[in-house]
């Protein structure tokens, strides 16, 4: 079945014709060209996909776009505004928290999604908080360190 | 260009390409736009693992609505592979484990695909698997590979046809025989270790699976889009397999989302190009699923590594007998060449004057053995560096003392007969002991809790054919800003950015001024390099990069030195700016680069557009000698280090926590020493990772574990607190500034040395991957009754 609907992205508002079964993760990617979000299981079991639901962290090859209508979603590409970077992809520039990248966008929003409810978090909250993203390439120790530079650097 | 860097090798500059992974700009495969025109295709795997194909019946596939194709082996049956061509590209007349090819199927969308791939039924007759390589080894095992003879093989692997080896590697150094060290020699040991080490296959499980994209054209033009480490050697091989020419064959491979080797050489690829050849003009698109990627891409092979080494009192090693049977898994192609590693490789990072060394490759009916992350060297330094402790221990002897005392130095000979070239082994020892405190003892954080420290050394020579080639062009724009042209992948490693260094260093400009145009690598413009494998690239690459460089940079000091009338010996470049160390005289690049410069009195030019080109091919390897494994020059240099872990075990619940890993490595030159701590820091994390690993199949062959919940991936919580690196500088003699790789080598020896702090911690030895908290558990609670009370 078809759905006629939009979605709120970035603080866009998007128009889309999606299938009930689309997810949200496909429709980002293969409708709108939002290809910063990636895909690494389709299971809910990787965070690659990782995007901002109403704020919160979510896998988005578990969201149903039909889900998404009325709410706001969040993506890597709505991270930097005006041109400049945000303060967490700044961070990970400079800390060398990005390998092959492939994790980097599900990683910079579950951190965001973090900082948002606690600015101030220890390294045990950061790496608990970091935990569904799963990386092959960094080790994470960077990455929990770019998170608390931007914590610190908010203070 | 605000900042200028000049002079960069050596400098922490950052990434080129961190900006456009932050910001999600960076392209991967399946970012890639291909328009409507664009079709899906479907792997239709093998359920069993051993198996002839009686027939198979496409015909209610191919009636669904929306399909558009169903390839299958009968269609065109074609040999494929690097090293030795055993592995047909979709199953011809068997199959040898499960998730091999059967059939593709192609339709107009993947659900669609999906679905046609569950109608293509396949009819077999089961034939008796064989799962474990010491067991398939043996004369009277089913034969998996009965062509193994016919098959097509490059001149340094010995299959023995009539048998399931596809490789053996024999290295005989010193009193040995083919029985094994002499009686005498062993007569002279004051203490001996035998034993058996074994690993499990496991998944490189790079966070983006494999993607693959083809497109065949009616006028003979192919293209495939993948996510690959090697496109110049799938080129090759596809070129070669299905009869296309090189020239119209052509290869596009952008970012990678994590390699680890699974990228390298050929794995769906071709697969997806026999689909796209049965749809004329329409892009196919493949994406392996993860549980795909587990079942259905290549693995680590498994090992079982029988040893028996020996010392006298005063820890002086004298001999080793060592058998190392791979798990090659069905098909061996790639494998091949990492059992004659582990071969000429056989004794680790130690001189011993009696070697009798046997590494054999192994057909079993598991998912394909092939490159990992230290290709062969995890595998042997797992047994190895264990039993080096306990030979250690039973003398009286601090290990690392002993390993110190024991490890090559410059200008041994080797195992192979080779001169061992300029590494500071020892240094490396010296650098973690300090570093994670040696011979101190820490006091665990609870009463139930134990703390141990464990190391272990490494060596790895980059394992190779003795001629794998790299280029590289320049190129100059009017500002003066150059484009460097590789072939080398970016699959997180850094290579892009070192590439960049290396050029600004060698023509003398700043390193802002570098644009790397090798996103996407296209074999259509990028220049030739072999593979993006053996961590190769920093080394070889890097020579080809330098060398184009030198090129442009001659090119400028001629013109400039003819425009004023000087001799080019005088002249530099610094900072951009070609400088005349006679006549102190200045010529900015910027135009000149490209447009050249008047003669006096504008009566005429000099000059044109600067472009440089560089080449790099190693051409000193020579063959060994099939029987000993002796000759000159085995490889072309080995990288040493290594690692010591502090840890922290709960004998109440088994769960091992690492506390630090502290790891040294010579890498002779690090050209941007913060992306070499960032391969030493994620490499000890893969390396700890890989340790709890493992790929488990039930008695039928099938993987029990394909996804990330029942195969687990160390996570942030698992990470150390702390990873400590130092980097050692012995400058290699034909390295770019002395450098030598080290993206593999960061994870060789993890798993030994966290094996040997279990043993410091509990007393106990651990032999056989994974290590579990299951298994700490039960090692540490032996005798005790364990049936659950409630
Ligand atoms: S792709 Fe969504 S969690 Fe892995
Ligand atoms: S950077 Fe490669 S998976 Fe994280």
């Amino acid at each position: 079945m078809l759905h006629e609907m939009s979605l709120n992205i970035n603080g866009e508002t998007y128009p889309v014709v999606v299938k009930s079964h689309d997810t949200l993760v496909r429709v980002l990617r293969e409708q709108l060209g939002l290809t910063g979000t990636k895909v690494g299981c389709g299971n809910g079991e990787c965070g690659a996909c990782t995007v901002l639901f109403d704020g919160a962290p979510v896998n988005s090859c578990m969201v149903l776009a039909v889900e998404a209508q009325g709410h706001r979603i969040e993506t890597v590409e709505g991270l930097s505004q005006g041109g400049d970077l945000h303060p967490l992809q700044k961070a990970f520039v400079e800390h060398n928290a990005v390998q092959c990248g492939f994790c980097t966008s599900g990683m910079l929003m579950s951190a965001k999604a973090l900082l948002e409810r606690n600015s101030h978090p220890t390294e045990q909250e950061v790496r608990e908080a970091l935990v569904g993203n799963l990386c092959r390439c960094t080790g994470y120790i960077r990455i929990v360190d770019a998170v608390l530079d931007v914590a610190e650097a908010g203070s | 260009m605000k900042e200028q860097t000049s002079n960069p090798v050596g400098k922490s500059v950052p990434r080129v390409d961190a900006f456009e992974k932050v910001t999600g700009a960076a392209k991967y495969v399946d970012d890639m736009a291909f328009g409507p025109t664009l079709l899906y295709g479907k792997i239709v795997h093998s359920p069993v693992a051993h198996a002839l194909i009686k027939k198979i019946d496409a015909s209610k596939a191919l009636a669904l609505p929306g399909v558009k194709a169903v390839v299958t082996g009968q269609d065109s049956p074609t040999l494929l592979g690097l090293y030795l061509k055993d592995r047909y590209i979709y199953a011809y007349d068997r199959v040898r484990y499960v998730g091999e090819s059967v059939a593709g199927v192609v339709a107009i969308s993947e659900e669609i695909a999906e679905q046609a791939a569950k109608l293509v039924e396949v009819e077999y007759e089961l034939l008796p698997p064989v799962f474990d390589p010491y067991e398939g080894a043996k004369p009277d095992a089913p034969l998996l590979h009965p062509d193994l003879g016919k098959y097509e093989v490059v001149n340094f692997i010995f299959p023995e046809p009539g048998t399931n080896v596809s490789e053996h590697f024999r290295l005989r150094k010193g009193r040995v025989s083919d029985a094994g060290v002499s009686d005498e020699v062993w007569a002279q040991c004051a203490t001996i270790v035998e034993d058996q080490y074994t690993l499990p296959q496991i998944q490189h499980a790079p966070i983006e699976t494999h993607i693959a994209v083809a497109q065949w054209n009616p006028d003979g033009q192919v293209t495939l889009w993948a996510a690959s480490q090697s496109p110049f050697a799938q080129r090759d091989l596809l070129a070669q397999s299905l009869g296309i020419p090189h020239g119209n064959m052509r290869v596009i491979s952008p970012y990678i989302g994590g390699g680890f080797g699974g990228k390298a050489g050929i794995s769906i690829e071709a697969n997806v190009v026999l689909m796209a050849k049965a749809v004329p003009g329409h892009p196919v698109k493949v994406r392996m699923t993860r549980e795909e990627e587990f079942v259905a891409t290549n693995v680590r092979q498994s090992l079982v590594a029988k040893y028996k080494i020996g010392c006298d009192k005063d820890g002086n090693l004298l001999a080793m007998d060592l058998a190392y049977y791979f798990g090659g898994g069905a098909y061996n192609d790639y494998g091949v060449n990492i059992a004659r590693a582990a071969g000429y490789s056989c004794t680790g990072p130690y001189d011993v004057p009696n070697v009798k060394g046997d590494s054999y490759c192994v057909y079993t009916n598991h998912p394909i053995g092939s490159a990992m992350r230290g290709f062969g060297m995890p595998e042997i330094h797992w047994g190895l560096e264990q039993i080096m402790d306990r030979l250690a221990e039973a003398i009286g002897m601090d290990a690392a003392d002993f390993k110190r005392q024991n490890c090559v130095r410059q200008g041994d000979t080797i195992l192979t007969g080779m001169t061992m070239p300029n590494v500071d082994l020892p240094q490396c020892i010296d650098k973690v002991k300090e570093a994670i405190g040696w011979g101190r003892v820490s006091k665990p954080s609870a009463p139930h809790k134990r703390r141990g420290k464990g190391l272990a050394i490494m060596w790895k020579a980059p394992a190779m054919p003795p001629n794998p080639g790299s280029s590289a062009i320049v190129r100059f724009n009017e500002d003066a800003t150059l484009n460097v042209y590789v072939s080398g992948q970016e699959i997180g490693q850094g290579a892009f950015t070192v590439a960049a260094q290396m050029a600004a260093e060698a023509l003398g400009i700043p390193y802002e001024w570098v644009r790397v145009s090798a996103n996407p690598v296209d074999t259509k413009y990028s220049p030739y390099e072999w593979q993006t494998v053996a961590s190769r690239l920093t080394w070889s690459m890097g020579n080809a990069v330098k060398a184009a460089a030198e090129h442009a940079r001659g090119q400028i000091l001629d013109i400039v030195a003819k425009y004023w009338g000087e001799d080019p010996a005088d002249l530099d470049i610094k900072n951009g700016v070609v400088i005349s160390y006679k006549s102190e005289r200045e010529q900015s690049l910027k135009k000149m680069v490209v447009y050249g410069l008047p003669n006096e009195n504008f009566e005429g030019w000099q000059g044109g557009p600067i472009v440089g080109s560089g080449k790099f091919m190693p051409t000193y390897v020579t063959g060994l000698d099939p029987n000993t494994g002796q000759g000159a020059r085995a490889v072309v240099h080995y990288t040493v280090g290594a690692q010591a872990v502090d840890l922290e075990v709960d004998t109440d619940t088994g769960q091992i926590e690492v506390l630090k890993i502290a790891s040294a490595y010579d890498v002779g030159k690090a050209i941007n020493p913060d992306l070499v701590m960032t391969q030493i820091e994620g490499g000890a994390v893969h390396g700890l990772s890989s340790a709890f690993e493992g790929m488990f199949f039930d008695a039928q062959g099938r993987l029990r574990n394909p996804s990330f919940v029942d195969y687990k991936l160390a996570t942030s919580l698992d990470a150390p607190r702390e990873i400590h690196g130092d980097i050692v500088e012995t400058p290699l003699e034909d390295g770019p500034w002395g450098a030598r790789g080290v993206g593999e080598h960061v994870m060789v020896q993890t798993a030994p040395a966290i094996a040997n702090a279990l043993y410091n911690a509990l007393g106990v030895r651990f032999n056989h991957l994974p290590l579990s908290a299951e298994k700490v558990y039960l090692a540490t609670h032996e005798g005790e009754e364990l049936t659950c009370k409630a």
